[in-house]
């Protein structure tokens, strides 16, 4: 199994300094039923101008690392446990959160993955947009509206003139979500997390929204973390891939790299899951069992109920995000069989 | 369902300034939004008192230490001897009851007004207050407001009104302690649901601050359910400032509202029903008309009582 076939025919410039480096960050919930830890250990670096893509099932504690990242973690149930997230040498979770608040939108920004509900319902998105102009740059009425149409404008929004005076519910979804982008990109952010951007849109739609966001991505020279569970969907926007599976990192690397040497099982049954359009119709190959009950976690590697590869090892310990043996340094699978994975991924 | 139609981009010639109201509704919308016949009659019925309380008592002098003692008691259709026609009677001292009527309006309405801007003031802080922050805020808020509601509001009223004597401003600030904790609650109750849904978060993540969240992203979806509270406590609040007024403890004498004339007519029940009676209608008259009015804009503003 290769995933080469989904990715795309040229390769992405060397991302240079991290702008945003997240180390051994640990989020937890606390529910009656006993505390989750949603966010396990994560570290993670992205560089000025280099889009990650955060990949896992629903779960996996992806959007938990970025509600912690925008620092909007639900208190009191939830909270940042332990962990560095540096942003531009600032250690974000040693300052009062007001620190983060105020880097936001001009920093950080965030999309969310219901453009309905992240809409306020109740004011006309062109002075949803303006207000960013009018709180954060002193815009008069008129500027704010000149610029929110413009923004409109930009994002591909037909008749922004117009339309600039709707409700939110007067959009469909994907010229909902255009506008929660026109807002996110506003103040022109150097970090952008865009939290499963398209999962609420049709499959037409979500070709169209991530092609803007990798044309305004390139245009704004911005960072970009995108979360999603669709391999494809990132496979022509990403630089790197980071894989998580109930709260941890499994496999990391170039994307290029992980999707041809799959070094987890996880990603490998991602991938085997994925329907091919080349070749015959067959039967899509599904990972067996289901995600783990974050209460219940299995002893030793999280993955090993539902692993081809498991064995005795798998039970006792947890296994290190380690370099993948036979690849590139960068490249990183948190599982004991990485090299048999790899080995079986080559022969068949 | 009406939904998609909604979604749908209205494509059509309206000019940028056009309201989602304005807009060419899809066939059906505004004829099927509810209560729109209540809302326009109960809306004619306050503008009518307005209209009477506003412009009245220039049309229709009425002086309260006048007395025209040859003319007290006449029933309503009388020609008085200046010529004019006491439509609605005399009271006991030969004023006309209509005369008294209309400044009655004045000093009711500009209560009832007073009063639910400043209780409404008072009532939606606190609820933002406590919606909003939570913890110790929200128990100590609440709480003040639970205190608040063990007590019968007129005789709490009655209470403080007998400490701060009568006067139309005293009756304000009672009203107001009286009728704030309404406007709290159903404020905290929306701010409750509101505050943890997606839009509250992405505009925290556009850097916008608590001052901003809370009067700029949450208020605003707060408005159709206060607007209904305000309707409905604006009928009581004239009702209980007529009560007090009746009670002697309202407004004094010299500005005689509703309360005091029907209270003053009491004894003259059984040869002049008049002077009691019809205050008494046309407060029963307003008080219905905001009634209905407040049912009709919930029966609009509540998304579970409409198909959208």
């Amino acid at each position: 199994m290769d995933g080469t076939a989904i990715l795309p025919a040229t390769g992405r410039p060397a991302p240079s300094r991290p702008l945003l480096s997240v180390q051994d960050l640990t989020v937890q919930f606390g529910t009656r039923a006993g505390t989750i830890t949603a966010v396990d250990r994560v570290s993670l670096d992205v560089a000025e101008g280099e889009t990650l893509a955060v990949l896992g099932e629903t779960g996996s504690g992806k959007s938990a690392l970025a509600q912690a990242l925008m620092g909007l973690v639900p208190g009191p149930a939830g909270r940042v446990v332990s962990g560095r997230i540096n942003y531009d040498g600032t250690d974000l979770l040693a300052r009062p959160r007001s620190y983060t608040r105020r880097l936001c939108g001009t920093e950080l920004a965030m999309v969310f993955q219901d453009p309905l509900s992240s809409l306020n319902p109740v004011l006309r998105v062109g002075v949803q947009i303006g207000e960013l102009f009018r709180r954060r740059r002193g815009a008069s009425r008129a500027e704010a509206r000149r610029k929110a149409i413009e923004l409109m404008e930009r994002v591909g929004i037909p008749a922004a003139a117009r339309r600039v005076d709707d409700y939110p519910h007067q959009f469909s979804g994907g010229m909902r979500q255009r506008v929660m982008i026109a807002m996110a990109l506003a103040l022109r952010p150097r970090l952008l997390i865009a939290d499963e951007p398209t999962t609420a849109l049709d499959v037409t739609v979500q070709a169209q929204i991530m092609q803007l966001l990798a044309d305004l991505k390139a245009e704004h020279r911005m960072s970009l973390i995108l979360i999603s569970h669709d391999l494809g969907l990132v496979a022509g926007v990403a630089d790197r891939v980071m894989l998580m599976y109930a709260g941890r990192v499994v496999e990391t690397g170039e994307l290029r790299e992980v999707y041809q040497t799959l070094a987890h099982p996880y990603t490998r049954g991602l991938m085997a899951s994925i329907p091919g359009l080349a070749g015959p119709r067959e039967r899509l190959t599904p990972i067996t069992g289901s995600p783990p009950d974050l209460l219940r976690l299995p002893s030793g590697c999280r993955f090993r109920p539902r692993c081809g590869f498991a064995t005795e090892a798998c039970r006792a310990s947890q296994p290190d995000l380690l370099p993948v043996p036979t690849g590139p340094e960068s490249h990183r699978a948190a599982c004991h069989h990485a090299e048999e994975v790899v080995a079986d991924g080559r022969s068949g | 369902m009406d939904g998609s139609a909604a979604g749908m981009p209205q494509v059509t010639d309206d000019g940028p300034a056009a309201g989602p109201d304005d807009l060419p509704p899809p066939a059906g919308r505004t004829r099927g939004r509810p209560g729109g016949l209540r809302i326009v009659c109960s809306l004619l019925v306050v503008a009518c008192f307005v209209v009477a309380a506003v412009i009245g008592p220039i049309l229709l002098k009425y002086d309260p230490v006048a007395t025209n003692l040859g003319f007290r008691l006449k029933p309503p259709g009388t020609r008085l001897p200046d010529g004019s026609l006491a439509v609605f009677g005399t009271d006991q001292v030969g004023q006309d009851v209509l005369a008294q009527m209309m400044q009655g309006a004045r000093v009711s309405i500009t209560v009832g007004v007073a009063t639910l801007l400043l209780a409404g003031f008072i009532g939606v802080t606190v609820g933002v207050l406590a919606g909003y922050f939570g913890g110790w805020v929200d128990a100590v808020l609440m709480r003040l407001a639970d205190i608040q509601l063990t007590f019968p509001s007129i005789l709490l009223a009655i209470f403080i009104a007998s400490i701060l004597g009568p006067s139309v401003v005293n009756l304000v600030i009672v009203l107001s302690i009286a009728n704030w904790v309404t406007f709290a609650r159903v404020t905290r109750s929306q701010v409750l649901g509101i505050k943890r849904r997606d839009f509250v978060d992405a505009t925290r993540t556009l850097g916008a601050r608590t001052w901003h969240l809370m009067t700029r992203t949450i208020l605003p979806s707060c408005t159709a359910p206060i607007v209904v509270v305000a309707t409905v406590v604006l009928g009581h609040v004239i009702l209980a400032e007529a009560s007090l007024s009746f009670l002697g403890l309202g407004s004094p004498a010299s500005t005689p509202s509703w309360g005091v004339t029907i209270a003053n007519g009491r004894d003259y029940l059984s040869n002049a029903w008049w002077i009691s009676t019809i205050p008494g209608i046309g407060l029963a008259v307003l008080v219905i008309s905001f009634g209905v009015l407040g049912d009709a804009l919930r029966d609009r503003f509540d998304p579970r009582m409409t198909s959208l």
